[in-house]
């Protein structure tokens, strides 16, 4: 760290190398952008299935669960709930919460949902699992 | 301290140990909903806790940031604070703000909370760690623009040193990719594609400028080492954090819809990130060792010299361990990350903010260290919450290979909640070293009531 290299050399450097891979990332994410349409299924996106994901968000289903291995780590992974329980068995699953939980056991609160909003947020789910993602979750217990 | 306006700092200082305590009481609700599920339930689901205890977290450390800016950048800059009256009022803001946020988290649903908020205008919540309603939101842009400004200014009219640099290029960086938390598009793989240019980008961005800043600063002040070199290893440095950690933002584009091209640039670059924090550590140990005089404030050099080997291990190996796509395959959304996020965060980033603290909290207060009875207790404090960091990790890595095998890798994969009960005497455990972080932490608010009885009669 001595002799000939000298602090104006490392901060060329420090502002070379930064602008260099940022615009490598940026030359990147444009890449994956031109790539997505044929792996995010964009086009299957229906009003249903953008209410299912704002009902996901305003609820924080983020805050217990994972959706594509993203999230908290306190329940089931969720991309693949729907190959888990089925359509009718995952919306009997948000159903049946009992409002003030099982007794012991990590419990989901009843969020009342119609069943419109339930169908919406099974449809978000389905979309999600529809998703190319490398193959990505392992197996079907998420 | 050397300018008057310095002092704007401290109730910066004083708000973050007060939200890092409510932060660390709620990961122990946490810890112990993993074990006994329905503890505060339905009054505080898990949910609502994890958003408390994480955006705490966030909130104290930029109170922190904000505080060790202000501090730091008049002595740089060698000239006071542009405005230390509009430091003062967003600290007001900052905190008013905050407060109010985790006041409506507790208060009402999450449903409600974004229904009065305006989440209807602009649909920004429910995304891990950017749960914050609008309101919220605008405001740490409104305080972030404000605190920019304030600094930006007076690095302007005073002397522009490399310190002061690479920390205005983190601070800025920290505002801009922020703005991506309000970009939320339908599409979720956009969704998380852009979310991970706040979290990532911050945290294995920008973040580490600020915390390379600060290490350089109080190193200077600590050991006497020459200016020169300190400044040059941090360029160094931090030449190394972007190069890495930029493309490394590919280590979260495996498994959510992106190319698989990622698998690779992820692997690689985010396999290089360890490299910086460990010329971190090599760093703070080799200025400690060519020190040029005995700073009387021993423990502030302590946190400087734990900051560096507690992010390496946390933030370099912790993270190594999974960054690679055919290991992240099976542990990615499992307790490794947890046990990672863990250790990265208190290494990385508390650890630097407490140094900050203890660096600069005793020249707010008149003096140019602690006396010897407070640096010991504060000394217990920084071993207890390091050793049970250590221990909360190692328990979380524990359960989380034994997740991968029982729920992943093995023959027969378990459901979710099946392996969870097999894995929650590590739970426990893990809940019992958070227990010993409380007390390290309750040492270290006590640390700043020592008297000295002998200084005092003298």
């Amino acid at each position: 760290m001595s002799g000939a290299f000298t602090k104006s050399m490392a901060r060329n450097i420090f502002y070379g190398g930064t602008v260099f891979f940022f615009l490598l990332f940026l030359a990147l994410s444009f890449d994956t952008h031109s790539q997505l349409p044929k792996r995010d299924m964009r086009a299957n996106i229906t009003p249903q299935i953008a209410e299912g994901k704002k009902l996901w968000e305003v609820n924080n289903c983020i805050g217990c669960h994972t959706l594509m291995g993203e999230g908290a780590y306190f329940a089931p992974e969720l991309m693949n709930v729907v190959v888990r329980y089925g359509d009718e068995g995952t919306k009997a699953f948000i159903q049946a919460r009992p409002k003030e939980g099982i007794p012991g056991r990590r419990s989901m609160p009843q969020f009342n949902f119609t069943d419109e909003q339930l169908d919406a947020i099974v449809a978000f789910l389905k979309h999600v699992n529809s998703i190319n993602a490398a193959n990505w979750p392992p197996n079907d217990q998420g | 301290m050397q300018y008057q306006s310095q002092a704007v700092a401290k109730p910066y200082f004083i708000a973050a140990i007060g939200l890092f305590v409510g932060q660390i009481l709620f990961g122990l609700i946490l810890g112990a909903q993993y074990v006994l599920g329905d503890f505060l339930f339905p009054e505080i689901p898990f949910n609502v806790a994890r958003m408390v205890h994480t955006n705490l977290l966030i909130v104290w450390l930029l109170f922190g940031f904000m505080g060790g800016a202000y501090y730091m950048i008049p002595e740089e800059a060698e000239t006071e604070l542009a405005s230390p009256k509009l430091a003062l009022a967003m600290f007001w803001i900052f905190l008013v703000a905050g407060a109010a946020t985790i006041v409506g988290y507790l208060a009402v649903p999450y449903a409600t909370l974004a229904e009065l908020t305006g989440n209807n205008l602009v649909e920004t919540m429910g995304r891990e760690f950017l749960e914050q309603p609008l309101p919220t939101k605008v405001g740490i842009v409104v305080v972030a623009l404000a605190f920019l400004f304030n600094i930006t200014l007076t690095v302007l009219k005073g002397k522009k040193t490399a310190i002061a640099t690479v920390l205005l290029i983190g601070l800025w960086g920290l505002a801009v990719f922020f703005l991506f938390a309000f970009y939320n598009p339908v599409n979720i793989v956009i969704d998380k594609f852009f979310w991970w240019w706040t979290v990532h980008l911050w945290v294995e961005g920008v973040w580490e400028l600020i915390l390379g800043s600060f290490l350089a600063f109080v190193l200077i002040k600590t050991t006497g080492v020459d200016r020169e070199v300190i400044e040059k290893w941090l360029y160094v440095i931090v030449t190394l954090t972007l190069i890495t950690g930029i493309i490394g933002t590919g280590h979260h584009y495996y498994w959510i819809g992106t190319p698989e091209y990622w698998q690779w640039w992820g692997s690689i670059f985010s396999a290089l990130e360890p490299i910086p924090f460990f010329a971190m550590t090599v760093f703070a140990f080799a200025m400690v060792n060519r020190r040029r005089r005995e700073h009387p404030n021993k423990v502030a050099v302590l946190w400087a010299l734990g900051t560096g080997v507690m992010a390496f291990l946390g933030a370099g190996v912790w993270g190594f361990l999974h960054t690679l796509a055919p290991v992240n395959f099976y542990t990615h959304g499992t307790q490794i990350t947890a046990a990672h996020g863990h250790m990265a965060f208190y290494g990385a980033y508390v650890m630097v903010v407490l140094m900050m603290i203890s660096y600069a909290m005793p020249i707010l207060r008149g003096r140019a260290a602690n006396s010897n009875k407070s640096q010991v207790l504060e000394m217990w404090a920084f071993w207890l919450m390091t050793v049970a960091m250590v221990f909360i990790t190692l328990f979380l890595t524990a359960a989380g290979i034994l997740q991968v095998w029982l729920q992943r890798a093995s023959d027969a994969p378990l459901p979710f909640m099946v392996a969870q009960d097999k894995i929650a005497l590590f739970y426990w455990m893990r809940e019992w070293s958070g227990v010993v972080f409380l007390i390290g932490l309750i040492l270290y608010i006590l640390s700043f009531f020592v008297e000295d009885k002998e200084e005092k009669a003298a």
